[in-house]
């Protein structure tokens, strides 16, 4: 059994409105010292098998064909556990 | 009609409105039924899990779909249809959050640019429409190469006159793509300005005439 964590960011030249509102709102609340929120996902998949190369090369594909859309969104992915 | 869309009812009584007779095409069938052009309606097909159409971009009856565009069927995407079709890669870009968060519920000027497409050639260039805007994903996107090439190919077929409401990128509602022309979609919701009793105007209907008229031209 294997643990794979993909995160998803949006890429740094895509306006992220609700990293904004995140942001307002942490002033709101005091946090004034903040000056920057981007929000994005993080997706933990659960493999049958060992986090070798090729489970890995296959959750990178499957990170581009589903869990991301390449077209705004960049991610990372890495094994866990 | 996908999970969750909305809007399929309007766009098979636009059809009707423009003579031709609507046929409802369910999701998980491989299976077109033969139409001569294809609607993705409006909608929050799958609830917007994942991306706004990520999910029913993968649904067996786009599987069927998608060749058929690359082969020059008509497909228009209304909105989440739209969202459908960047997904699938059938048109490039991508729909992104309003810019100020807010789900857009209101009437806007439309300015047609392509009168090339199957679906807009009913209208005249500069022509201006008033058509609903209904989303909260409506932002178009994409990397000024794409962008540029947009422009410079003629394949932004309707824009925000009067500046985007959304932060759409060049003011961008709508795009084509295909070989033809044949496959166009745009934010805004034609299949509600079909008649003024219940809508803006009747300046959406031309989208489904143009369509239905080019098949007659064909016949005839």
């Amino acid at each position: 059994m294997a643990r794979v964590i993909v995160e998803v960011m949006l890429k740094p030249e895509i306006h992220d409105p609700q990293g904004e509102a995140v942001l307002s709102a942490s002033h709101r609340l005091g946090f004034g010292n903040i000056t920057g929120v981007r929000q994005g996902k993080r997706f933990e998949l659960e493999i049958d098998g060992p986090a070798d190369d090729t489970t890995l090369a296959a959750v990178e594909e499957l990170a581009r064909e589903l869990l991301t859309n390449p077209v705004i969104e960049e991610f990372s992915l890495r094994s866990e556990g | 009609m996908f999970p969750g869309s909305l809007d399929d009812t309007d766009a098979a009584r636009a059809v009707r409105y423009a003579g031709a007779q609507p046929v409802s095409l369910w999701h998980a069938d491989r299976d077109l039924r033969g139409a001569d052009a294809v609607i993705l309606p409006g909608g929050f097909s799958y609830g917007d899990y994942l991306r706004c159409g990520a999910i029913a971009r993968f649904s067996p009856v786009m599987a069927e779909l998608v060749p058929a565009a690359r082969a020059g069927l008509p497909v228009l995407g209304i909105c989440n249809g739209f969202q459908i079709l960047c997904e699938a890669h059938l048109l490039p870009g991508a729909l992104t959050r309003n810019d100020r968060l807010r789900f857009i519920t209101r009437d806007v000027r439309l300015r047609v640019e392509n009168t090339r497409t199957a679906w807009t050639r009913g209208y005249e260039t500069g022509e201006e429409l008033t058509i609903p805007l209904k989303s909260g994903e409506g932002a178009y996107a994409a990397d000024q190469a794409t962008l540029d090439e947009l422009e410079k190919t003629g394949r932004i077929v309707v824009r925000y006159a009067g500046g985007a409401p959304n932060g759409a990128a060049r003011d961008i509602a709508g795009i084509c793509g295909g070989d033809n022309s044949n496959i166009v979609g745009l934010m805004p919701h034609p299949e509600h300005a079909i008649d003024p009793l219940t809508g803006p105007s009747a300046d959406g209907l031309g989208f489904f005439a143009s369509v239905v008229k080019s098949f007659a031209g064909a016949l005839g």
